[in-house]
């Protein structure tokens, strides 16, 4: 699904990733964590394609082709999701119109006729059914006054609503109490399959008791020190960090 | 010649041709007197330091029309909202078109300012009305006036609601190689009356226009008036738009200016408040890019008490496209309990577009309410990446952000087959299709 090979990114001269090495197979949930100023989010906002990242090694693969060159919009239309740290207001978009525009875009790049209002309609209530989201809440402008929580659940409805090859989810749980925390992991095991995969990007450990990983990496200074099981992710909780960078000084 | 003295030396002659009565005679005498003392503004002048018409008075300009030309109307249907019938005020190059117009006397007056100004049933009314409230001061509002003959009269009864919109259109054809047309307008919404107006000027080909407009309108007492300016014209043509709004107590007025092309736009517009409890409401779109450049000047002045004005003008400017937007709100010592409100958004696509904002507040009660607001951005890159992460293109997500940052005008549009209309050329100028309303 997703390979990536020796990604080295910096943001205005200044090194982030200096090396990364992932593959990532359909079917599969990883979980990157690491420390703040590790490169976890520039790794998933570098995925995603946005511009102010240079890539100045490496490259990204998905499903066998370099997205390197590819525009985040054009990455979008071929699977690739990000569910955002920071969810960006948007004042004057509805939520509803806001889908309807990216979903009608991604057809129109993948060459299929706009979706009919009715099923629009019907895929947007069951959606929000999925993510216990309140329809009024629908007609919102999008993000705006939402509280963290009512973000993070919005992101992952787009999620559902856009159904990607390969999600990512950067820091999806911070600031979430634990009944959001639940309703949010809930919607992201509902909608995995042996075709797609998950990224998830967490500083701690609780997330990964409701989505559950393959994989953990540890990201440290631009580079994965350290893969394993889901086990790894309960041993970075109780030890910290640390050590970590007492290994890799 | 300039353009000064051609105007100057043909007022006599125009004079003759129109064969006016004495009241009017005096005050078009005034008026060109007025003129020929200031002359042109130019950018020495406070109200005028961003705008310079001297490009466009190096135009040979005539400044009456030669020959009457006609249109048929599909050559001209689109400027019209023709999905829904309305009264219709059509003038090309300057004269009014019967042929395209469609007029009434029933219950209420759509008709002519030429008839207005020189038939003796309507002598009270241009005796009260005719240049009352347009500054006598200013000289490109003297200056029409002293060529004031022709444009729309409209005239709502006490207590007649308008049974449909009424379209004011100028066209120009292009026939004359640069041709300069001073339309006049008076309106008056008797008491208790409603009406909702939409104007528009439209040249048909590049040929250089200049259109010197003045319009007063009088809104009685709990009269209610939305007006329309539509201003999407071509590269070449140049609109000054000076509007007089007086209002009597409980009345309701809202202007809404939607700027989408044109050389140079200045729009003056001033409301004075003549009664307790009045509401007015002046919001604009500006939409603009090229070397287009578009002037709101606006005046709210608060005279008496306990009323309300609410401004808010949204500006998206790209190339080398210039904004100004200078609002004035006076508050006198009689008017306690003003509620006053200026908001000014604009954002600046471009490194070469540039916006000049100046909110002018004076305000001479103590008890008064009055808030302004003025921001200047530039696209918000990151609400691009994320609605691009979304699957929505560059150019799709920008149109996006900008129909938001418009909506807030938009929704506040009356007449719906309008509404939809305008987010049409937003659509257009933005150069999208988005498939929905917001």
């Amino acid at each position: 699904m997703l390979s990536i090979k020796n990604l080295h990114a910096s943001v205005e001269d200044k090194e982030i990733l200096r090396g990364i090495n992932l593959e990532v197979k359909a079917g599969e949930v990883h979980a990157i964590m690491g420390p703040n100023g590790s490169g976890k989010s520039t790794l998933s906002s570098v995925i995603a394609g946005k511009e102010e990242y240079e890539v100045t090694d490496g490259a990204i693969y998905l499903e066998g082709e370099d997205i390197g060159d590819l525009a985040p919009e054009e990455r979008a239309h071929k699977g690739i999701f990000l569910s955002f740290q920071y969810p960006v207001e948007i004042p004057g978009v509805s939520v509803t119109n806001f889908m309807k525009t990216a979903i009608n875009e991604t057809r129109k790049a993948q060459k299929l006729e706009e979706m009919p209002a009715n099923e629009m309609l019907k895929l947007i209530r069951e959606k929000s059914e999925l993510l216990e989201i309140d329809r009024k809440f629908l007609s919102r402008s999008l993000n705006e006054g939402f509280s963290g929580g009512e973000k993070k659940r919005n992101e992952i409805f787009q999620m559902a609503m856009l159904e990607p090859k390969l999600a990512i989810l950067d820091e999806t749980d911070s600031g979430l109490d634990i009944d959001a925390l639940r309703i949010v992991a809930n919607g992201v095991n509902k909608l995995r399959s042996k075709d797609n995969a998950v990224i998830v990007i967490t500083h701690y450990q609780r997330l990964l008791d409701y989505i559950v990983p393959d994989f953990v990496h540890v990201l440290y200074n631009g580079k994965i020190v350290k893969s394993g099981g889901k086990e790894l992710a309960y041993e970075l909780e109780e030890k910290g960090y640390d050590w970590l960078k007492a290994e890799n000084v | 010649m300039d353009l000064k003295d051609k105007l100057l030396s043909s007022f006599m002659a125009f004079e003759e041709r129109v064969d006016v009565n004495a009241e009017l005679h005096n005050i078009r005498t005034n008026a060109i007197k007025n003129f020929e003392n200031k002359g042109f503004p130019t950018k020495k002048e406070e109200a005028w330091k961003y705008t310079s018409l001297n490009s466009i008075l190096k135009n040979n300009f005539s400044v009456f029309p030669k020959q009457e030309n006609a249109l048929s109307y599909t050559d001209v249907k689109k400027y019209f909202i023709h999905d829904i019938d309305t009264y219709k005020l059509v003038f090309i190059d300057g004269i009014f078109s019967s042929f395209l117009s469609s007029t009434t006397h029933d219950g209420l007056d759509v008709c002519l300012m030429s008839s207005a100004l020189t038939k003796p049933k309507y002598k009270e009314v241009i005796d009260t009305y005719f240049n009352k409230i347009a500054n006598t001061d200013d000289s490109l509002t003297s200056l029409n006036t002293a060529f004031a003959i022709e444009g729309a009269f409209i005239n709502i009864p006490k207590n007649k609601v308008a049974d449909k919109p009424i379209e004011i259109m100028y066209l120009s054809t292009g026939n004359e190689a640069a041709l300069m047309v001073q339309p006049r307008n008076l309106i008056i919404v008797g008491e208790n009356a409603q009406v909702q107006i939409i104007e528009r000027h439209q040249s048909l080909n590049s040929n250089p226009v200049l259109t010197n407009s003045v319009t007063e309108m009088f809104v009685q007492e709990r009269a209610v008036l939305d007006y329309y300016k539509i201003q999407n014209d071509v590269q070449t043509a140049n609109l000054i738009d000076n509007t007089y709004i007086a209002q009597k107590r409980d009345s309701n007025a809202s202007v809404h200016t939607f700027s989408f092309g044109g050389n140079i736009t200045r729009n003056n517009l001033n409301f004075y408040h003549q009664g307790e409890h009045i509401e007015s409401t002046l919001k604009g779109i500006t939409i603009i890019g090229d070397k287009q450049l578009v002037d709101h000047y606006t005046l709210v002045h608060h005279a008496t008490p306990n009323c309300e004005s609410h401004q808010n003008y949204k500006g998206i400017f790209d190339g080398n496209a210039t904004g100004v937007f200078n609002g004035k709100i006076y508050v006198e010592k009689e008017a306690q309990k003003t509620d006053a409100f200026q908001q000014n958004n604009n954002v600046l696509l471009s490194e070469k577009a540039s916006i000049n904002a100046k909110p002018q507040l004076e305000i001479f009660a103590d008890d008064v309410k009055c808030s302004h607001g003025c921001t200047i951005g530039q696209l918000d890159e990151s609400a691009m990446f994320y609605m691009q992460s979304r699957g929505i293109p560059k150019k799709e997500a920008k149109a996006l952000l900008m129909y938001a940052f418009s909506n807030e005008v938009i929704e506040s549009i009356k007449i719906q087959e309008l509404k939809s209309r305008i987010t049409k050329l937003i659509a257009s100028k933005l150069g999208v299709n988005m498939g929905f309303d917001l």
